[in-house]
């Protein structure tokens, strides 16, 4: 499938600070995307050029064919939920639902009410009187209601309880198994989407430090433990992100690829092999 | 159908494997339909494609089948292919470490034919 986004060459500073710098990012059709980064990494300013809020100091950015800025053709196409509330304050939620019915192209609005419902939600309610988890699900209905070919997620889950966060996970994977498009959610709780997103985009300080299939790099990743001697000898030459020690035994997480990795030799050294999360691996790449 | 984040094996790999385990205890029977893969992504909280992946496995195995505009089948023979495949990986699944363990452990080959016929009593 072809890309529907290219970031070519983006930077963006903010007088003297540069919030991103020279960021070269493709994203396909139909795919699901994790955007993850440190607080400060850049992710929002992102996410902010891409639907014309702010202008790239450098580079383009392209929605099929277009640049997406000041386009108003390109930013009918991209759905935006964002963190922060754009929404005027007095309307009611159904308010909410029924102008966004008027201003996007093809807005379900009997699925918005049907998951308003599924979420109990009381669309009777002013938005700026909702508690931060219902602000949150007036949002998200909102983007799986439209069928916008790229929909973008600004920490969807914000406020959201882990029974209700799952409920969104499983209602928004029905949602694009119904309109497959490409959705970049970006959000902190790592470990709950590697499931979910399909690759990883990964932004450390303003760079853009990788973008991979999760399953790839879940493979690359690994832990070694035992004795430190032992585990030293087998780090040699290797990517070694992570070391820790309690007494002496040691236990390290490599990033390499997967045709690196050497069971022989760390079974004759006596090591235990074991699997890393996404979430450790991400905080080990990103410099902790 | 079980699935576990934190299990070593790639999640694709676990979505083959549990099929296969309900092929064995005929949950899924032969030439009956096993779930979408849309019906895994939203019952695991898994992305399509990585269900996607642990059914073209199976179908490359021939266990599986696509009717088109239907859905996926399990083969008939599938249930005898997979309990001899997992006969194979018996011996080094379960038999070579064992007799590693024991031997870190100092157990005698006489002790563990003790404990299995042991454990074979409890079993019936």
């Amino acid at each position: 499938m072809g890309n529907i986004l290219e970031i070519n060459n983006v930077s963006k500073t903010y007088g003297k600070t540069a919030a991103l710098e020279a960021i070269n990012v493709s994203f396909e059709e139909g795919k699901i995307y994790g955007l993850l980064g440190r607080n400060g990494a850049g992710k929002t300013t992102l996410l902010n050029l891409i639907t014309n809020k702010f202008e790239a100091t450098t580079g383009e950015i392209l929605l099929g064919k277009e640049s997406v800025w000041e386009n108003p053709n390109a930013q009918s196409k991209i759905c935006y939920m964002t963190e922060k509330n754009m929404f005027p304050k007095e309307f009611t939620v159904l308010q909410l639902l029924k102008s966004s019915f008027d201003f996007y192209e093809n807005f379900d609005l009997e699925y918005a009410l049907n998951l308003a419902e599924q979420f109990k939600l009381n669309i009777g309610k002013k938005f700026k009187t909702l508690s931060k988890g219902f602000e949150s699900i007036t949002k998200i209905i909102i983007a799986l209601s439209t069928d916008c070919p790229l929909v973008l997620m600004d920490e969807p889950v914000l406020g959201l309880d882990a029974a209700v966060r799952d409920k969104f996970y499983r209602i928004f994977l029905d949602n694009f198994a119904r309109k497959p498009r490409t959705f970049i959610i970006s959000t902190h709780l790592i470990e709950e989407v590697s499931g979910i997103i399909e690759e990883a985009v990964i932004i450390d300080s303003g760079r853009l430090l990788l973008k991979k299939p999760v399953e790839e790099m879940l493979q690359m990743g690994y832990c070694v433990a035992g004795k430190s001697n032992n585990v030293d000898k087998y780090a040699e030459g290797r990517k070694v992100v992570h070391s820790e020690m309690v007494g002496n035994f040691k236990t390290i997480t490599i990033y390499e690829p997967v045709s690196q990795r050497d069971n022989q030799t760390a079974a004759s050294l006596d090591l235990e092999i074991v699997p890393v999360q996404l979430q450790k691996l991400f905080v080990h790449l990103t410099g902790d | 159908m079980k699935v576990s984040f934190d299990n070593e094996k790639s999640i694709y790999i676990q979505i083959a494997e549990a099929i296969k385990d309900d092929i064995l205890k005929d949950i899924f029977e032969e030439e009956t339909q096993i779930p979408s893969t849309t019906q895994m992504s939203v019952s695991y909280r898994i992305n399509p494609a990585t269900a996607a992946k642990g059914v073209n496995m199976l179908v490359d195995e021939g266990i599986i089948y696509k009717k088109r505009g239907i859905g996926m089948f399990v083969a008939s023979g599938a249930k005898e292919d997979i309990r001899n495949s997992r006969k194979n990986e018996f011996f080094d699944k379960y038999i070579a470490a064992m007799i590693e363990e024991a031997q870190k452990l100092g157990i005698s080959r006489e002790d563990i034919i003790d404990m299995i016929k042991g454990g074979e009593k409890k079993h019936g």
